[in-house]
């Protein structure tokens, strides 16, 4: 019965995203009709066409795709981890952390952000992002554990250290030309802006990866998800299982972020929605969130190119203007 | 009042002395004591005298207020609520200023009608009562996190707004000053805001404390002496609002003082509300001047801003003070 449920999902979902990346493609400055559009992802296009779609457009989308899919999981790992509905890798500071090492890889380079990046920065800048995100979460795991790790903590810890570290980005921001701190802004509060096919070919194989990984491993977390005595006593090594989970999921935000910039509330929205849509078993709810995600990013960035066209405004700030009322309305739901 | 209570007050004054003649004499343009004396008693026309009177002064006494300010509305919140993270940077109600400060810069004719104390009243009125929503619901188990993170949420939503109009309108770096504050625009406007709108609330949660005492027992003591406790947190964030509103419209968002300078206060002298929040006020006060000394002097000529300076301290305070908190 949930399977046949899961499947119809998926299959709508699929249908749904499919006309979600259609919209995206057509819309723009420069509008694109339907026709065109299939004539030309057929490779019969004008020149503008082609232009448009595979050099601008479609690397967007798959970059948008490739940022939901990783911050969705990263997103569920950690709910299951701390076992908070409200835990997200942008709150806790993870994002933030691996935005930091971002923010000093580019400027150390003395680069202009995007552009003038030598392929050289931007083969490093994912491990950057990783070496940071994973500095940060080691720092808030440390800072957490008194007599164990209590999971309430963890997140307070983390709201902490994101704070901080948005002070150092901001302290490191000020001193910048205007230009300088417009486009570092920018790609703070998360923007797809520049997407190249050389940031999906970068982060494209790492999400793969960790995605295959976490969907195998997911009934360990349907596992954690009972509580620490239950998960021991079903065998489960708690403490192990918790932190290899919570290396998966920094990773995975860190890839994001370093092509994307930091997206809070994007690994809220998705896993919310799939669980009310097909229930807490990961198997189903993981792949269903990931869909979820990939179409509100995709849908967001339309809508930021295209609102207040010219200017852009950053992915980022439309998700959190968007998730943050879902938020809040969560919180006022749940009861204790 | 027990010794230690004795000690806390004097070493505050004397240090929060110290630090308003550094605070007047120290900067970008280092002037003489005697200089700023003689500047306060006997004036003259000369550029020392000048920027003294009309720079740094007005600019020392606002910091002392903010800081002062913010350590009572710290003080109160955390009181009402029991929540040891109550404080309004960290709720949101300073972001919410910010928003509307934001959209004022947007709409220079608004500017114009409104000022920026009336639009920081405006932003804090709306994001207070949404605190108030929160804190109203379930008081009962309202525990440190999930106020926490309706705070954090709700700081994010009003920056992302501040920052979408700061974009549209090319002013995000003027928007970043705002958002991590400064004393640049310190005038003797600000101070005579201050100390009026300051000084009625300060009165006033004067006079609540006796009823926040009672209230910090617990919801059910409270009720069995006979005080309504949700009135008094009503009361309380109420008072919070243009408090708040006043510190933002002057200084911007100066995080974590008011969780940090109460915290400090109660270990000294007690739980007693009578008597930690005049003692908050002047050990705000102490820590703000510094802060803008040090915010001054660090990168000299350039300013650091002040609310990045309280976050970067603030923060490690927090964290070992969750750990402190079980569970």
């Amino acid at each position: 019965m949930m399977k046949k449920r899961t499947t119809l999902i998926l299959s709508i979902l699929l249908l749904l995203l499919l006309g979600v990346c259609l919209l995206s493609l057509s819309w723009g400055t420069y509008q694109i009709s339907m026709e065109d559009i299939i004539k030309t992802l057929m490779g019969n296009g004008t020149k503008l066409q082609h232009t448009a779609i595979f050099r601008m457009r479609l690397p967007r989308i798959m970059v948008a795709l490739a940022v939901g899919i990783a911050l969705s999981t990263a997103g569920c790992i950690l709910q299951s981890v701390t076992s908070n509905e409200l835990a997200e890798p942008g709150i806790i500071g993870i994002n933030a952390g691996a935005a930091l090492a971002v923010v000093l890889l580019i400027s150390s380079g003395g680069a202009n952000y995007y552009e003038e990046l030598g392929t050289w920065s931007l083969f490093v800048m994912p491990f950057a992002a990783i070496a940071g995100a994973l500095l940060t979460a080691i720092i808030i795991y440390l800072l957490s554990i008194r007599k164990g790790l209590a999971p309430t903590r963890l997140i307070l810890v983390g709201i902490g250290v994101n704070a901080g570290i948005n002070a150092l980005i901001a302290l490191y921001q000020l001193n910048m030309s205007k230009g300088d701190y417009n486009r570092v802004l920018t790609w703070i509060s998360g923007s797809l802006w520049g997407s190249s096919w050389k940031f999906f070919y970068l982060i494209a194989p790492i999400v793969l990866v960790f995605f295959c990984i976490t969907m195998y491993k997911s009934k360990q977390l349907d596992v954690l998800d009972l509580g620490d005595e239950l998960a021991t006593g079903l065998g489960v090594r708690v403490q192990r299982e918790r932190r290899v989970f919570l290396l998966i999921a920094v990773v995975l935000a860190a890839a994001a972020t370093a092509v994307a910039g930091n997206i809070a509330f994007l690994g809220l929205l998705g896993p919310h929605i799939a669980r009310k849509l097909v229930g807490p078993v990961h198997q189903r709810q993981i792949p269903v969130a990931a869909l979820l995600s990939s179409m509100i990013i995709i849908l967001a960035d339309s809508l930021s190119r295209n609102v207040f066209s010219p200017i852009e405004i950053p992915v980022g700030i439309t998700i959190s203007i968007v998730g943050v009322p879902y938020f809040i309305y969560l919180m006022l739901r749940e009861k204790e | 009042m027990n010794k230690k209570a004795y000690l806390l007050a004097i070493s505050c004054s004397v240090v929060a002395i110290v630090g308003l003649f550094i605070a007047v004499s120290q900067g970008a343009k280092s002037i003489p004591l005697q200089t700023v004396i003689d500047s306060i008693f006997h004036y003259e026309e000369v550029l020392d005298m000048q920027l003294v009177r009309d720079v740094r002064l007005p600019r020392a006494i606002s910091t002392a207020l903010v800081g002062g300010i913010l350590g009572i509305t710290g003080a109160m919140m955390q009181g009402v609520t029991r929540n040891p993270v109550a404080e309004p940077s960290l709720l949101g109600v300073s972001q919410g200023a910010t928003l509307a400060i934001a959209i004022t810069f947007a709409f220079p004719t608004l500017a114009g009608s409104l000022g920026y104390l009336g639009a920081a009243l405006i932003g804090a009125t709306v994001s207070g009562l949404l605190v108030l929503a929160f804190s109203m619901q379930n008081a009962r188990n309202m525990n440190m996190s999930r106020l926490l993170l309706a705070g954090t949420a709700m700081s994010t939503f009003f920056l992302s707004l501040a920052s979408v109009i700061a974009l549209l309108t090319n002013k995000s770096q003027n928007l970043a000053f705002w958002v991590s504050g400064g004393f640049r625009s310190a005038d003797w406007k600000s101070v005579s805001l201050l100390v009026v709108i300051g000084g009625i609330g300060t009165l006033l949660a004067f006079l609540l404390s006796p009823r926040i005492n009672i209230v910090n027992l617990g919801e059910d003591v409270a009720i069995g002496l006979g005080e309504n406790p949700v009135k008094v947190r009503a009361y309380t964030l109420l008072l919070m609002i243009p408090l708040c509103a006043v510190c933002v419209s002057v200084a911007g968002n100066v995080a974590f003082v008011g969780l940090l300078v109460p915290h400090i206060v109660r270990k000294v002298v007690g739980q007693d509300y009578r008597m930690v929040l005049p003692f908050s006020f002047l050990a705000g006060a102490t820590l703000l001047i510094w802060s803008d000394v040090a915010a001054r002097l660090v990168n000299q000529p350039y300013e650091t801003p002040i609310g990045l300076f309280t976050s970067l301290f603030g923060v490690p305070f927090f964290i070992w003070m969750v750990r402190k908190e079980k569970g």
